[in-house]
């Protein structure tokens, strides 16, 4: 209650009292929590290391600045490889997010038992950063560029999925009832009826990841899945800063590039 | 049916998305050519996916048996450093964003302040955490403190961006009302700016947490500290079972966070 | 001929939106389907060609009784039967003719209209019918670019495009202007003529009921309260229909019990 009445006189104040006591003890809780945080990192930390910190950036930023830029005729390859990994990674998830999305909408789910199963596929596979599945990918299947493509597409089908179903579930209702009406099949329905209703979303949704992903196919090299991470791993490894620095260079680069792509191709779909 | 008008043998075919066959079948054969190249980067070859099956099943075998007390004492101090990490950079995050916000809103402040929070706002958008923390190991050291720099890094991007926004789309009339009372710029932030902002970034700040979370989980990989470094030990040593077990607990953390923070963001908003 | 017995719909909430409803509509007949918000006849007209399952009864469509039908025999029975829509239910980002064509999908495979590659007699009566309805213009305009009426017009193109023996009509005129209004339920009233269809229309308008039908049904909760001629609609049914309202007063209601129910409908119908 704002209004506070007191011997008939009305007074207003922001909020009462036990609202105003909850939101201290919620601070104080807050302030308390961050505290134990901060000891328990503080604990784990090797001090020297960190007061070194000026003096190894220092040096870092000295021995990267100027970059190596004829290191660049060593990078086209790797970068060629970090965009078919962000690519064909989409696209096969493309090819098993779309199917999957139709399994998982309340509106295009042939049963309850397929929709929970492919509810379960999406949050498994969202909750595994590509990183993780990179590391399993390349256990399993050694380094190289085929493991980070498919580290890419697994964690993005869970991604693409789930913005995709939410799609389905929110079209309009009433083209569906007017195709089947017409006696169309089901399979008629869902291409004339709800597949023109969420195609542009979809579209929109692979747009979107693929920029994610180029941003994320740089990094999959690091543990060995292919790309300009590699390189970025053995130049770090052996200390040369100023290849390093035009790596990350490139990778501003053509991270900005893609933005620049993806939001251009996501306005001319609509 | 009426068959009384005679047949108009008006042909008819759905009209094409683009409408210059040129670039049309332009586009389609430079796909075509891109997919059949990028594919033949993959190397894909039987034997690799032969023997990429034969351990596939040996790792499901693991995560139908997975093992979490041979190193549970390492599983348990990696999940807590993760989620210290996560907790401490958000909110640390958060805090040096308010700043950040405010000098990359183009209607408060003057151009050089706006172009350098800009500028540090897109460095930090532009890499990935696990690029960022590589650096930030080799400058402070192996554990936890280069990851918290990390994730606080990336938070204060985050949440720089959005709040820039925010304040650029402020609604000016409230500005303008606050500021007819004869107010300072304190306090016109502080009763115009504040109040209308304010909701949407304690959404902001538990999805920020959840995606943190999910980072924190991961750095380890490179020597940021947290459960990552644990993971990746144990999958070099083919130690599947506790592999499996790790994996399970990420997931199992990383969705009871989703959906508390998306319990609370409902109850707030 | 479409013959109803007895038909009920209880949805799983518990409602009864239909209480064993009985009617006859002869080949060629438009009747006009009245009643408050809620009294069932968005249900009936669904039931009919079962968008929604009805509970119990039978619904005989010449000789086929539609509900006892399996899902495949419910498509091949579907085909002969149109429907139109309150919202015209277009799909916005087909083309025009694509709306049209997609009335014979129920004849053509899935590869087929997949490719949109239906037979060319198909083509030539769906531009016929295009002219028809006076939208021969714009086959390939998208059906988001087009008005309310002219949307309303690809959907009566679309529903006869099917060649149906039974014309469902569900609210058509309730997101269109009065001027508009009246050209579409001509079109319809025109067309059912031309190709003797039997039409059922559900309609909020009275006085447009009973300008253009040549039968009204007034249902009140589930249940058939009128079944007469457009001009035996005097106040005192009206009141059964729809609950205590003044029909002829021309004002804001003095007394207005059941004002809920009577929003919807025009006040000032005149008693003949």
């Amino acid at each position: 209650m704002p209004v506070l009445e007191k011997n008939g006189i009305k007074t207003w104040q922001w909020r009462d009292q036990r609202q105003v006591l909850t939101e201290y003890a919620l601070w104080l809780l807050l302030l308390l929590v961050m505290l134990i945080c901060a000891r328990f990192i503080a604990e784990r930390t090797t001090w020297s290391f960190v007061l070194d910190a000026p003096r190894q950036g220092g040096e870092m930023i000295a021995r990267g600045v100027p970059p190596r830029w004829d290191y660049m005729s060593q990078l086209w390859r790797p970068l060629w490889d970090t965009l078919t990994i962000a690519t064909l990674g989409t696209a096969l998830s493309f090819i098993i997010a779309v199917p999957v999305a139709f399994l998982a909408a309340r509106n295009t789910t042939p049963h309850l038992i397929v929709r929970y199963l492919a509810l379960l596929i999406i949050v498994g596979t969202r909750s595994v950063n590509s990183l993780i599945w990179a590391l399993i990918l390349v256990v399993i299947l050694g380094p190289g560029v085929l493991s980070g493509t498919l580290a890419i597409a697994l964690r993005s089908v869970g991604f693409m999925g789930k913005l995709i179903y939410e799609g389905i579930e929110e079209i309009n209702p009433e083209p569906v009832e007017a195709i089947r009406s017409t006696g169309a099949s089901g399979a008629q329905v869902l291409s004339y009826a709800i597949w023109p209703q969420v195609i542009t979303n979809i579209l929109g949704v692979t747009i979107y990841r693929w920029d994610i992903n180029l941003r994320e196919s740089t990094v999959v090299g690091l543990v060995g899945a292919g790309g300009i991470g590699i390189q970025l791993d053995a130049s770090i490894n052996t200390l040369r800063w100023n290849q390093v620095s035009m790596i990350l260079i490139v990778i501003f680069v053509s991270v900005f590039i893609s933005e620049w792509i993806s939001a251009k191709a996501r306005q001319a779909l609509i | 049916m009426a068959q009384a008008t005679p047949l108009s043998g008006r042909r008819w075919s759905p009209p094409p998305l683009i409408k210059n066959p040129w670039i049309r079948w332009g586009l389609i054969l430079g796909a075509v050519i891109y997919f059949a190249v990028a594919l033949s980067t993959l190397q894909f070859s039987p034997e690799r996916v032969a023997r990429g099956i034969q351990r596939s099943g040996q790792l499901l075998l693991a995560f139908l048996q997975p093992d979490f007390t041979t190193r549970g004492n390492l599983i348990l101090v990696g999940i807590l450093e993760s989620v210290t990490m996560a907790a401490i950079s958000t909110v640390a995050g958060f805090i040096i964003s308010v700043p950040v916000g405010f000098g990359a809103a183009r209607n408060l402040v003057p151009v050089p302040v706006y172009l350098f929070c800009r500028g540090l706002i897109a460095l930090s958008r532009t890499f990935q955490e696990v690029i960022i923390a590589i650096l930030f190991v080799v400058m402070f050291g192996f554990g936890p403190f280069a990851g918290v720099l990390t994730l606080t890094f990336g938070s204060l991007g985050f949440f720089s961006k959005l709040l820039a926004e925010d304040i650029e789309e402020i609604d000016p009339a409230q500005v303008e009302a606050i500021r007819s009372t004869g107010a300072s710029w304190l306090k016109m932030v502080s009763y115009a700016v504040v109040p209308q902002v304010l909701p949407r970034m304690i959404g902001l700040t538990l999805y920020r947490f959840d995606i943190n979370i999910r980072e924190a989980a991961i750095l380890g990989i490179v020597g940021a500290g947290g459960i990552g470094s644990t993971l990746n030990t144990s999958l070099r040593r083919y130690d599947y079972d506790t592999a499996s077990a790790i994996i399970l607990v990420i997931i199992a953390l990383v969705m009871t966070v989703e959906l508390t923070s998306g319990w609370i963001r409902k109850r707030v908003q | 001929m479409l013959r109803i017995e007895s038909l009920t719909k209880r949805y799983p909430t518990g409602d009864m939106a239909l209480k064993g409803v009985n009617l006859e509509v002869p080949d060629g007949q438009v009747m006009a389907l009245i009643g408050p918000s809620g009294a069932g006849k968005s249900t009936l007209i669904r039931c009919i060609n079962r968008l929604v399952e009805p509970t119990s009864g039978n619904v005989w469509l010449n000789r086929v009784n539609l509900t006892r039908l399996n899902t495949r025999e419910l498509r091949q029975a579907r085909r002969k039967i149109g429907m139109i829509f309150q919202e015209y239910a277009l799909v916005e980002r087909l083309t025009v003719m694509e709306n049209v064509l997609s009335g014979q999908l129920g004849y053509v495979n899935f590869w087929q209209s997949w490719f949109r590659k239906f037979p060319q007699s198909t083509i030539d009566e769906a531009f016929r019918l295009l002219d028809r309805v006076g939208l021969s213009e714009f086959p390939d305009k998208r059906a988001d670019a087009l008005s309310g009426g002219q949307r309303q017009r690809v959907g009566i193109a679309r529903a006869l495009l099917q060649n149906p023996e039974l014309l469902l009509v569900d609210e058509p005129t309730a997101s269109l202007d009065p001027k508009t209004s009246r050209q579409i339920m001509r079109l319809i009233n025109e067309l059912a003529s031309e190709r003797g269809l039997s039409v059922i229309i559900n309609i909020h308008d009275v006085p447009l009921a009973q300008m253009f039908a040549q039968r009204i049904v007034g249902l009140r909760f589930g249940e058939v309260v009128y079944d007469g001629p457009p001009n035996r609609l005097t106040p005192a049914v009206l009141n059964e229909i729809y609950g205590e309202e003044d029909w002829n007063a021309s004002g804001p209601a003095q007394d207005s019990q059941d004002s809920e129910d009577s929003e919807s409908v025009s006040v000032g119908v005149a008693a003949h």
